[in-house]
């Protein structure tokens, strides 16, 4: 059902990126793909930034006694490398670029419902990320990006005020984004494109969007009162004065639970796409991986208290906690079984995302069974505040959130610039990812599991011949990360010029040009089938569209 | 999007109930009813917030949907509340009843 | 006009968006918007009535006797004049409805001076008044008694509450300042009038918001 594609040459075509020029015209867009790559170059120095610091911290672990840095500075290194990486780069990361970019394709709309928000949006994330960076380089901030009261709000030295304020700020950006997301899932989708014929990334954006702007507010009263504490010296955290401390952690965990799924969602949004075109299959019970992504939405709200079971909180509410954060993680699993039930006896073709996703099904599920461990209070009591701990959610975060990622902006990249990137290049840079990846954060469960505390800057000697490991595999994993910044931002002058659907997948977006015309379609699209409609293998109905 | 138009009368009604209700309140305030004062001054809050989202905000003519997020921003608003007091209000029950020999864990001591 | 650009402007009326297929997608767009950004206000609001209420069963009785020492008149004054304003917001919506110049000025003129005398009732009588009696936390705060702690926090938490809903108060009034604009240029009529709408859905949620801050500061416990 394409519609006539423009096929002339992208040199003489016009579509978004060469509509119109001068950095005006980009500054003051309110075109939701140019707004995505605002978003796309902001979070990718923001992920560098964050990297950097965990380069240093990686280097100084090398030694027991701590090989470069100052005990102080390295609580600077790993706050700043959490703020930086949580809030400026994974929670916007797949909603602001990848979301941003193909919601209103995939709807079959000509835009997002708020264009203007949306750049207002960016905006408000600059003014977030350069008040934060101001933070990294006028003294850093050492409280943890968790900035546990009363140490943040009484005796922390260091630029608090200025990280919570960046913090806050960038709150909204993550709310307006939700905002508009929300509004246009629900009132701008094209004519036949009911809820369950629309693709599962939709469906994961959606649930994301929910989290976000229920969330979201509740850690902007946290660290406002906060900041209010810092300059008031009020007492509402401080025991000395009769405040209760953990009441903050009760706030911020509030959002910072579900914020972790804000940024697992929508990537498990997109290994669906990717498992299901590179299998040529339709995905295995759809509606069980939609409605997951719902109960993820809601029962993500109910399970906070499981970053506080060693607080001094009671007991019976940690209990209570302790069973609910096992009965979130149901959800998970049955996306983790649709997918391989996807995979089975479907015809698998090995390009460069479909790597990434088939790493992240594998690395997420040792995540997600490590987060049982934790759930379980009574072996939390014995892991909590470990290396377990950290490496419990970066195998999530980074084997998960940041594969699915690399796999999103290769599989759509070919859409978002007109040109392929090169496909040899890419699988060694994933399989460098993955190697890099288990090398770093494997010897870091088994740390964790021997005893060694997080966010100290010394271990006990015996410690160190993992540690070591530890950091040969982060130098691995950031040559990985290297690797695909060169080629992409080659392939923008230099990669071969794609046609409009170069995987031949399903879905609104693949029906238009690539890179799509300012408007999104040349004619407006109705929608006849289902997603993921892959017929029998060599049938017509495989997208047959070139 | 309510193309409905209130009559004027819908609005006086509605204001003169809350401006009751809110002399109610005041007054039930200088009573002595125990814990009973803070459940009426609340449940008299709630019905003035629904008097003013129902008809001045127009959500008796809205569509389901304006409903379920309203419903959703009430619960959510409960869960964090009851889920806090759920810690904050049992951190000091003892974890054996009395007569039951030594607790082999101290209750919290943080009040 | 041409002939062509007349029938432009009949199917794409000049206030519809480019993006939206039809005034009504637009509309429904808009309020949908206002009610999600209401329910993260709820959240935000909601994140500190949450703390107030662990403070408050936590100190029972330095927040009981913090809440003496406010003025029941004049709080029940100041949810008269909100309630008020909440009235004639309503009624410049319906003016807007039915596409009354006049009458949405008039309403709109009604409502922020209503606000503005919330505001100035709150600085003028109250707030002063708290400064006098050594009643604001970090500014020459002098209580007595057992339980001065709590009262310091119950007026932390005091000024915070109303401090903020006074800071969505003045947002609100500068909102309508800037359609009060729109109205006197004759942009609304009763195709469109939502801008009006969506603001009048703040204001009442700011309205809420103090129906709810009235019993919980004032009027808790009792005033027996």
């Amino acid at each position: 059902m394409s519609a006539a594609l423009a096929e002339a040459p992208p040199e003489t075509r016009v579509h978004y990126l060469n509509a119109d020029y001068g950095i005006k015209s980009w500054l003051l867009t309110t075109d939701h793909k140019r707004i995505a790559l605002l978003y796309l170059a902001s979070i990718t120095l923001m992920f560098f930034v964050g990297g950097f610091m965990a380069v240093l911290m990686r280097i100084h672990l090398i030694e027991p006694a701590g090989a470069l840095v100052h005990p102080d500075t390295f609580n600077k290194l790993f706050t700043m490398h959490g703020v930086s990486m949580i809030f400026f780069f994974l929670i916007p990361s797949i909603p602001a670029v990848l979301g941003n970019f193909l919601v209103p394709l995939m709807v079959g709309a000509k835009d997002l419902a708020f264009p203007r928000i949306n750049l207002l949006s960016w905006y408000v994330f600059i003014v977030g990320a350069a008040l934060t960076l101001t933070a990294i380089v006028s003294g850093g901030v050492d409280t943890g990006w968790t900035f546990y009261t009363p140490y943040s709000t009484t005796y922390a030295n260091s630029q608090v005020m200025l990280t919570a304020l960046g913090v806050f700020v960038s709150g909204f950006s993550s709310i307006l984004t939700g905002l508009n997301f929300i509004v246009t899932i629900h009132k701008m989708r094209a004519p036949g494109l009911t809820w369950f014929r629309m693709p599962l990334f939709l469906w994961a954006i959606y649930a994301t969007s929910i989290i976000q702007v229920l969330g979201t507010p509740v850690v902007a009263i946290a660290i406002f009162l906060v900041g209010l504490e810092r300059l008031f010296h009020v007492g509402i955290f401080d025991p000395a004065v009769g405040g209760d401390p953990i009441l903050f952690q009760h706030l911020f965990w509030f959002y910072s639970h579900p914020a972790v799924y804000i940024m697992i969602l929508p990537g498990m949004g997109v290994i669906s796409e990717i498992i299901t075109c590179f299998s040529r299959k339709k995905v295995f019970g759809y509606h069980f991986v939609a409605f997951s992504s719902m109960a993820i939405a809601v029962i993500s709200f109910l399970v906070w208290g499981h970053h506080m079971f060693v607080t001094g909180m009671s007991v019976y509410a940690a209990l209570i906690f302790s069973v609910l954060s096992f009965l979130v993680a149901i959800p998970s699993a049955i996306k983790v079984f649709n997918w391989t039930a996807t995979l089975y006896q479907g015809s698998i073709s090995y390009q460069a995302p479909m790597l990434y996703a088939l790493g992240f099904i594998g690395l997420f599920t040792m995540g997600g069974l490590t987060g049982l461990f934790l759930a379980s209070l009574a072996t939390d009591v014995h892991l909590n505040g470990t290396y377990f701990i950290v490496a419990h959610f970066h195998y999530i975060m980074v084997g998960g959130a940041v594969m699915a990622y690399l796999g999103g902006i290769h599989f759509w990249w070919p859409k978002i610039t007109g040109r392929m990137y090169p496909d040899t290049w890419a699988r060694l840079a994933a399989a460098i990812v993955f190697i890099g990846f288990n090398l770093t954060f494997f010897p870091q469960f088994m740390l964790g599991y021997l005893g060694m505390p997080r966010r100290y800057a010394t271990y006990p000697a015996e410690f160190q011949v993992l540690n070591v490991m530890s950091s040969a595999g982060a130098s691995i994993l950031g040559l990985g990360y290297l690797i695909p910044l060169i080629y992409l931002v080659w392939s923008i002058r230099y990669g071969p010029i794609a046609p409009a659907n170069p995987w031949r997948a399903k879905g609104l977006e693949w029906e238009t040009s690539s890179p799509p015309p300012t408007q999104n379609f040349d004619v407006p699209p109705v929608v006849r089938e289902g997603a993921y409609a892959y017929g029998p293998p060599g049938s017509e109905l495989e997208g047959a569209h070139d | 999007m309510s193309t409905h138009v209130v009559p004027v009368r819908v609005y006086v009604t509605v204001f003169v109930c809350l401006m009751v209700l809110t002399a109610t309140t005041v007054s039930v305030a200088y009573v002595n009813l125990g814990a009973f004062n803070t459940l009426v001054a609340l449940t008299i809050a709630v019905s003035k917030m629904l008097l003013v989202v129902t008809f001045f905000m127009h959500v008796r003519y809205s569509s389901a949907l304006t409903k379920v997020m309203i419903a959703a921003g009430v619960i959510w608003l409960m869960l964090l509340m009851a889920f806090t007091l759920a810690d904050t209000g049992t951190r000091n029950i003892p974890l054996q009843p009395e007569g039951w020999g030594e607790a082999t864990v101290a209750p919290s001591t943080n009040r | 006009m041409t002939e062509a650009s007349a029938a432009h402007t009949a199917e794409h009326p000049p206030y519809l968006a480019h993006h939206f297929t039809d005034i009504e997608q637009q509309n429904e767009s808009g309020t949908l918007g206002m009610w999600l950004f209401l329910l993260t206000e709820i959240m935000f609001f909601g994140g500190l009535f949450a703390t107030y209420a662990v403070y408050r069963l936590k100190y029972f009785e330095g927040f009981h006797e913090g809440s003496h020492h406010l003025s029941v008149q004049f709080g029940a004054l100041n949810t008269a004049v909100l309630i008020g304003s909440s009235l004639t917001m309503a009624l410049a919506v319906r003016s807007a409805q039915l596409g009354r110049r006049k009458a949405i000025i008039l309403f709109l003129i009604l409502t922020m001076v209503l606000g503005v005398l919330f505001i100035g009732i709150k600085l003028n009588f109250e707030w002063s008044a708290d400064y006098h009696e050594g009643l604001i936390p970090w500014m020459g705060f002098h209580v007595e008694g057992a339980n001065a702690a709590a009262v310091r926090l119950f007026f932390c938490f005091y000024f915070f509450m109303t401090g903020l809903h006074a800071l969505h108060m003045v947002i609100g009034l500068g909102i309508m300042c800037v359609l009060l604009r729109m109205a006197a240029k004759g942009r609304f009529d009763s195709g469109y009038f939502a801008p009006v709408e969506i603001t009048g859905l703040y204001w009442h949620f700011v309205d809420i918001i103090w129906i709810f801050l009235f019993p919980l500061l004032y009027l808790m416990g009792g005033r027996y």
